[in-house]
């Protein structure tokens, strides 16, 4: 029996899991239109290779990869591309963003879909490949999975997390699919281990869901696999990628680095389903499963595609009357969506409809009284009462001191916090401030190191100038100087008084010093400027032009 | 719609609630006490309450505060109910008010209220009145006397002649004063054995209260409204030097036993510096916290020059408490091999 470590802090909300689990998992019907946002992971956004008018298959490719960490985009559906571009998506703040809209031609007709045998392929193919399909962590985070599937150089890869923990309150899509489509999760799983080459494979699911532990430990049997399936105990946030990696291997992963720095990865159970489907059945990801549930009065599980509008999506459960939101994720780390209509995206896996009776409005928030709470429920082990009172007073050097960063905003601490703080929102205001500062202290770097190099360069041409100046002047007037002198001593056969040869001296260096004046204001005056031939001249206008240009465009990149 | 942030979860907290538990956690100590030592203890929690509730609600209107909101969420009753349990019971009625005034006005509202109050309000009132009524505050119930709700109703409103009779000194003093006036030794164990002042362990009629306190601290911490450090660390560290001195000296030096039980020791260590506004708040500050209280106490009590330390001493460490948090951060996920 593998041993499990703990993880210290952690919630247990009521998880009300139970009324999305009496069906089986359903397909969502056609819906009216899809519009698939571009950006549906994180990294570049993927540009679109679409136009207005065209008609696309379902699984064709809209959106290109943009970069090494970014992933395609593909038609949910066949049909008619209706309209690209900015779109509401789900965002709390109402976010737009470039969509692809298609209207269905009724069809749903695929591509032609070309199973491969990853065997045969380079690694690299098969990341190239999982890339192309649109392949990102469906656990949340949508990062790219080909992107996590490199081991890190120096340290050996010893552990592959699956999570299959689902923590969060009410969501099940991970559940029933583990319970419906556990052997192809085990086979993605496969691909995975294959391209890391970890020692030990290890399948983490929380203990409150026997039924998908008997099918993920049946399929692993059926397949021949080696990997440990683990039930882990249920404890808010267990899913979270770096407790289970604690529980599992006992290995806590800092912010400051990443988990192969550790020898060890970690990818969720639907992520591994559709890189199966990628390579086995040459689908690319269009599609997810979606639990409704919440103030619905037929929750369930749908298999869904991407782009779907909400609102559709949401009427197959049969919302009640006083529904007045939607929330996309958990009660614990998701958000109200800025309208119904918003399209369903890869990170989509739960919607609950929300009221007020099944998630009463919050009472008024009190002073904090710190009596730390929320450090005992945080699972990083931070002190979130100290960051919030560092957060409020904008003392954002003294959040980092107090490692905001380290922060999975789990909500932990809002949700035991007898002040009824929203502590989570803090840290995150004190996350987007320092970033916005770091910004901007770099542009003003920049703008500083230019503005002294100007100095510099102007600094170096004065003084240039004036040694050349000061060159000059001095043969002018050593020249005068000697001339003087043989004035002087010209009339010398006439004898003259003593006081004449010292009034001539005087005169003579008078006269030297006039001299050198006039030289030198002549000096000053003669640039290079007076009677110039016309290259000279153009030559000199086209430096200008190159000048003002050089200038124009420092001038546009500064803003 | 509710644009409110997430979780939309939240477990069913409160400032109310914390501080109603602290309340009840209270009732088995009053009990004992207005069984033991005379009802005279309600009339000074009635007393307390009030003027702690009519000074809150003043001073939330003078800083413009919403009334409802911060009224209920008990922290003036809490402070109150604890400056009653630390006056002597008979002590005129003026002076709990005084001293929940002070408290609440100065200790708490002046220093930003709720929340912001670097020391313990009732702390601050027990040493203000100590300090400026030192005669009122050390003329506890001579228990020889029994007197019903009635008379000592008239005793602390002032309609009965307040006789020398009626009050003695606590278990604690009497005992530092027979030891400073008696040179040349009866010794401890002897003073100890008069069972009318010095009870079976640590005063007559007191060290069931302390009991009683420590039941209700006990049931504070298994509710996780208190963590076991501070209490652990007040007893233990004044168990540790009394201890010692004992075992050094056992005719000039009272026993752990008498020291845990007697004087505020536990309603110290479980209701006083477990305050968390004005305690330390990583686990090993809280430790250092409370084993500091418990040693002030002790040193404040056997060779001050107050009846009890507790007041002092948790004042003293509210004041170091910054420099303990600052130093006793804990490692965070992840970085606790000091990378």
């Amino acid at each position: 029996m593998l041993q499990l470590f703990k993880f210290k802090g952690g919630v247990k909300p009521a998880t009300n899991k139970a009324q999305s689990l009496v069906e089986p998992v359903a397909v969502a019907p056609l819906p009216s239109h899809v519009a698939i946002p571009l950006h549906q992971s994180i990294g570049g956004t993927p540009r679109p290779i679409v136009a207005v008018g065209d008609k696309v298959l379902k699984g064709q490719k809209i959106g290109e990869a943009d970069g090494w960490i970014s992933a395609a985009v593909h038609a949910s559906t066949s049909g008619t591309v209706i309209h690209v571009g900015p779109q509401v998506v789900p965002h709390p703040s109402g976010l737009t963003a470039d969509c692809v809209v298609i209207e269905p031609d009724g069809r749903d007709e695929w591509i032609a879909r070309n199973p491969v045998d990853y065997r045969s392929l380079a690694p690299e193919a098969v990341r190239e490949l999982l890339r192309e399909a649109g392949v990102v962590g469906l656990g949340g985070a949508v990062f790219p999975t080909h992107g996590k599937l490199t081991a890190a150089k120096s340290v050996p890869m010893e552990e592959m997390v699956i999570n299959g923990a689902e923590c969060e309150p009410y969501i099940t899509c991970d559940d029933m699919l583990m319970r419906e489509r556990a052997v192809d999760v085990v086979r993605g799983a496969g691909v995975f281990r294959d391209l890391l080459q970890p020692k030990r494979v290890l399948i983490g699911i929380e203990d409150n869901k026997p039924e998908a532990v008997a099918a993920m430990q049946a399929a692993v049997r059926a397949t021949g696999e080696n990997f440990e399936v683990i039930a882990v105990p249920t404890r808010y946030p267990a899913g979270g990628a770096k407790q289970l990696i604690r529980v599992l291997t006992g290995k806590e992963v800092p912010a400051s680095k990443r988990s192969t720095d550790l020898g060890v990865q970690c990818f969720n159970v639907a992520t591994a389903y559709t890189a199966w489907r990628a390579i086995a059945h040459g689908e690319p990801v269009v599609s997810r499963l979606v639990t409704l549930t919440g103030n619905v009065d037929k929750p369930r599980n749908y298999e869904v595609l991407i782009g779907t509008p909400m609102d559709e999506l949401l009427a197959l459960a049969a919302p009640r009357s006083d529904t007045d939101g939607i929330l996309m994720g958990g009660p614990m780390m998701g958000f109200l969506v800025p309208n119904f209509k918003v399209p369903v995206v890869k990170a989509t896996n739960c919607l609950i409809a929300h009221s007020d009776a099944l998630f009463p409005p919050k009472a008024p928030e009190m002073p904090c009284i710190r009596c730390g709470e929320c450090a005992r429920a945080c699972p990083h082990e931070l002190q979130p009462f100290e960051m919030y009172w560092f957060s409020r007073a904008k003392n954002f050097g003294k959040t980092q001191e107090y490692n905001v960063f380290d922060c999975i905003e789990c909500g932990c601490c809002s949700f035991v916090c007898p002040s009824r703080i929203p502590l989570v929102q803090y840290f995150r205001f004190a996350k987007s401030e320092i970033w916005a500062r770091e910004k901007e202290k770099n542009a003003a770097e920049t703008a500083k190191t230019r503005f002294e190099f100007k100095q510099f360069r102007d600094e170096r041409e004065k003084r240039e100038k004036a040694e050349k100046l000061a060159k000059a002047a001095a043969a002018q007037a050593a020249k005068k100087a000697a001339e003087a002198q043989a004035a002087t001593s010209a009339p010398e056969p006439v004898a003259p008084s003593p006081l004449d040869a010292d009034q001539a001296v005087k005169k003579a260096s008078i006269q030297a010093a006039m001299e050198r004046a006039k030289a030198q204001r002549e000096a000053a005056a003669a640039r290079n400027t007076e009677s110039l031939t016309a290259d000279q001249q153009h030559e000199i206008e086209a430096i200008e032009a190159r000048r003002i240009a050089a200038f124009g465009t420092d001038e546009t990149t500064e803003k | 719609m509710d644009f409110s942030t997430p979780p939309y979860l939240l477990k069913n907290a409160s400032v109310t609630r914390v501080m109603a538990q602290v309340l009840l956690a209270l009732v088995p100590a009053i009990a004992v006490y207005a069984w033991l030592i005379g009802p005279a203890i309600l009339i000074q929690i009635a007393l307390a309450t009030m003027t702690a509730l009519v000074a809150e609600t003043l001073m939330l209107k003078v800083r413009n505060r919403p009334l409802a909101l911060f009224l209920t969420d008990g922290s003036a009753v809490v402070t109150g109910w604890l400056i009653a349990l630390v006056f002597p019971p008979l002590a005129p009625w003026w002076l709990v008010v005084v001293g929940t005034l002070f408290a609440i006005v100065v200790a708490k509202h002046l220093y930003g209220g709720l929340g912001q109050n670097p020391f313990n309000p009732a702390m601050i009132a027990f040493a203000v009145c100590i300090v400026s009524f030192p005669a009122f505050m050390s003329q506890w119930p001579n228990q020889a006397l029994h007197l019903g709700l009635l008379d000592q109703f008239q005793v602390i409103f002032g309609l009965m002649p307040r006789l020398d009779a009626l009050t003695a000194a606590t278990p604690l003093d009497a005992l530092k004063t027979a030891l400073k006036l008696d040179e040349a030794g009866i010794g401890v164990p002897a003073l100890l054995a008069n069972r009318n002042v010095y009870g079976s362990f640590a005063g007559h009629g007191w060290e069931w209260i302390a009991l009683s306190y420590l039941v209700g601290g006990l049931w504070m911490w298994q509710r996780k409204i208190i963590t076991w450090q501070v209490p652990t660390g007040f007893l233990g560290a004044l168990f540790l030097i009394s201890g010692a001195l004992w075992l050094y000296h056992p005719d000039r030096f009272a026993s752990p036993l008498f020291h845990l039980f007697a004087g505020g020791s536990m309603l110290g260590a479980f209701f006083i510096a477990t305050d968390p506004v004005s305690g330390a708040t990583t686990p090993r500050g809280k430790l250092i916290f409370g084993a500091g209280a418990g040693l002030l106490t002790y040193l404040i009590r056997v060779f001050g020059g107050y009846p009890d330390g507790v007041a002092f001493a948790v004042l003293l460490l509210n004041i170091c408490v910054p420099l303990i948090d600052l130093y006793t951060q804990p490692p965070i996920f992840g970085m606790k091999d000091g990378k």
